[in-house]
């Protein structure tokens, strides 16, 4: 029996925003399929009443004071974006209608 | 951009060597420099006996003979660094006070943001990205002094074992050019395996620094979590990211860790706690009374029997020394393997979300046509390799509704009862040791496209990560004429005793062989 069917492999390239073809979804189906199997092992583990760990140190979030310090300039913060337009990033349209 | 960049490196080589043979500095003594340690050529700075720019230069020169061989470095740029070495040159005549790797050549990981070179992760999303800040880590060095040689290959956003996932090219390991060089940090292992770099930069997420430094018979140390900085290290997965040194001695690893360790406010994860005492650790070679525990449950099926074999020596060698060693079982170490591909690959799910063709890296069909939603989906298929995709895949997974309890959920369990483990463990004894990787190097392409293979690499180093504890990889020997390493684990913080360890089994070793294991390397 399969761990991930291939309609799920599809399901998360579109969560993940990944738009594979049907090639490289039925590569990855069979890979995926094969490593959630194997890591599945970690169900064989008896961790009832076992807390999760989340991180390697227990720390507290910490906060930084409010001040003012030097920050990016606008022309370095936009400097590599693909696509700009006065000092703003310029992106395709967000909206699914047309504007 | 990449590829026009390496194709320069050659460029500049050529006009090195015929510079070269009319220059002031004889063929010699450029080999001799680069065949120095980090502290021996600190010591010759201080000392005004070879500036600055001369070992720089030398380290340029080694490049541009053997990188095409090696293809360690994804990015060599000739001038920027020669004229950072004239600045520290320049700061030493000024008479400023400069720390002991003043001077000394480092290579950064391509993983460490730099201002002055392209920043790419190893992936064709941040194809020809130049960061607008330094990393932490980045930023200390250059205050110490230390001058950068270029940006070394690895793994796409540090995700593999061998450097094939690289979206640029293969590093090959310096002792046989057919083999990798381990990875995900394997350009960093390989500059420095081969005389190109004296010093170099790796990350550590489940064993990227030390399977790269046991595979090419180096020194690699993964500091205990949050005790080196991740300000600026393009993030794979945050809870387990650890910023390391490489180098071709323990002193040397124990002086660069210590040259970019501290806190760091701009890491919210970073420890406040004071820097433990690495170089003299380092320095003071000693295990007499130490007690010292064999991870029973790595070893056995799946294990090199060379790689058996000199572990069994270095063990039997740390006795000989004065340790008093002990069996130790940590029963839940087989599950830290599963646990951390259930781990790593949620958060770099999550992590990875950031590269979103929107304000910087490749951006791909924004035709006036396309919704952001697709150029966004357009463009991470076609900027992320087959290796990333897989590990966002598996991380959504593991992450989304009615599969987080049985599979992401269970992982942090496990977490729990590893670090469990290893209290247990460190109450009997002092360090922990273990083979660093099952096997030497193997050959390049053998398990490309078996990720389940390739993940075995890190079977022995990932607990430490899971934990955060500290963990080194020293060369304990040869097996069919490829690098055997010796991984030692201490407890968070704990990273003096590794070094202490480390520095004993070295000296030991070079005794008996007569000098360093690399010098038994095949000339390249």
């Amino acid at each position: 029996m399969s761990a991930i069917t291939r309609d799920e492999v599809s399901h998360l390239a579109r969560l993940s925003r990944l738009a594979l073809g049907d090639d490289e979804l039925d590569h990855l189906a069979a890979q995926l399929d094969q490593i959630i199997s194997a890591v599945a092992r970690v169900q064989e583990v008896a961790a009832e009443d076992i807390p999760p760990t989340s991180h390697a140190l227990p720390l507290t979030n910490v906060y930084r004071t409010d001040e003012a310090r030097e920050c990016l300039t606008p022309e370095q913060a936009l400097a590599a974006a693909p696509a700009t337009e006065g000092q703003r990033f310029r992106v395709p349209r967000i909206l699914d209608e047309e504007a | 951009m990449t590829g026009t960049e390496r194709s320069g490196v050659e460029g500049t080589g050529q006009a090195a060597r015929a510079g070269g043979s009319g220059g002031s500095s004889p063929q010699k003594d450029t080999a001799e420099l680069v065949r120095k340690t980090a502290a021996e050529l600190g010591e010759l700075l201080s000392a005004g006996e070879v500036s600055a720019a001369e070992v720089a230069e030398a380290h340029l020169d080694r490049i541009a003979a053997v990188d095409g061989q090696v293809n360690a470095f994804l990015h060599v740029d000739r001038e920027t660094t020669l004229a950072q070495a004239r600045t520290v040159d320049e700061r030493r005549a000024a008479g400023e006070r400069l720390g002991p790797l003043a001077g000394v050549p480092v290579a950064h990981k391509d993983v460490f943001t730099t201002t002055d070179m392209p920043t790419t992760a190893g992936s064709k999303i941040l194809e020809g990205w130049r960061p607008p800040y330094d990393a932490t880590i980045t930023a200390r060095l250059r205050e110490a002094g230390l001058v950068i040689l270029g940006k070394t290959n690895m793994d796409e956003f540090a995700m593999g074992s061998s450097t094939e996932n690289s979206a640029y090219f293969t590093s090959r390991n310096p002792w046989d050019l057919e083999r990798i060089p381990g990875g995900s940090s394997g350009g960093s292992s390989a500059a420095v395996a081969a005389y190109e770099a004296p010093l170099s930069t790796g990350t550590d997420t489940g064993g990227s620094i030390r399977q790269p430094a046991s595979v090419t018979g180096i020194v690699g140390m993964k500091p205990t979590y949050g005790g080196s900085s991740r300000y600026g290290v393009i993030a794979f997965a945050s809870s387990l990211d650890t910023p390391g040194p490489f180098a071709r001695t323990v002193l040397d690893a124990a002086l660069l860790q210590e040259a970019f360790s501290g806190h760091d406010r701009m890491d919210s994860t970073s420890v406040a706690e004071a820097v433990p005492p690495v170089v003299e650790a380092a320095r003071h070679a000693d295990v007499d009374g130490l007690r010292i525990g064999v991870v029973k449950e790595f070893a056995g099926d799946g294990y090199d029997p060379g790689v058996s074999a000199r572990f069994d020596e270095a063990v039997e060698l740390l006795e000989s020394l004065g340790a008093k060693v002990v069996e130790v079982s940590c029963p839940h170490f087989t599950y830290a393997l599963p646990a951390y591909y259930l781990i790593a690959p949620s958060e770099c799910s999550s992590n990875l979300a950031r590269f979103d063709a929107m304000r910087y890296g490749l951006r791909v069909g924004d035709d006036g046509t396309r919704s952001a939603e697709e150029v966004m989906a357009l463009t991470r298929a076609e900027g992320f390799g087959p290796e990333v995709k897989r590990r966002i895949m598996l991380g959504t997974y593991a992450l989304s509704s009615g599969y987080y309890d049985a599979y992401y959920g269970k992982a942090q369990q496990v977490r729990t009862l590893i670090k469990r483990d290893f209290e247990a463990a460190f109450e009997q004894v002092d360090v922990l040791v273990s083979p660093t990787t099952p096997t030497t190097a193997f050959p390049i392409g053998e398990r490309a496209d078996d990720p389940i293979a390739m993940y075995l690499a890190d079977l022995c180093t990932i607990p430490a990560n899971l934990t955060g504890n500290a963990a080194i990889s020293v060369p304990c020997g040869l097996s069919d004429g490829l690098p055997v390493g010796l991984q030692i684990m201490a407890p968070v913080l704990g990273d003096d005793r590794v070094y202490r360890v480390g520095a004993a089994v070295e000296r030991a070793l070079e005794d008996r062989w007569g000098g360093p294991l690399l010098a038994k390397a095949p000339a390249l």
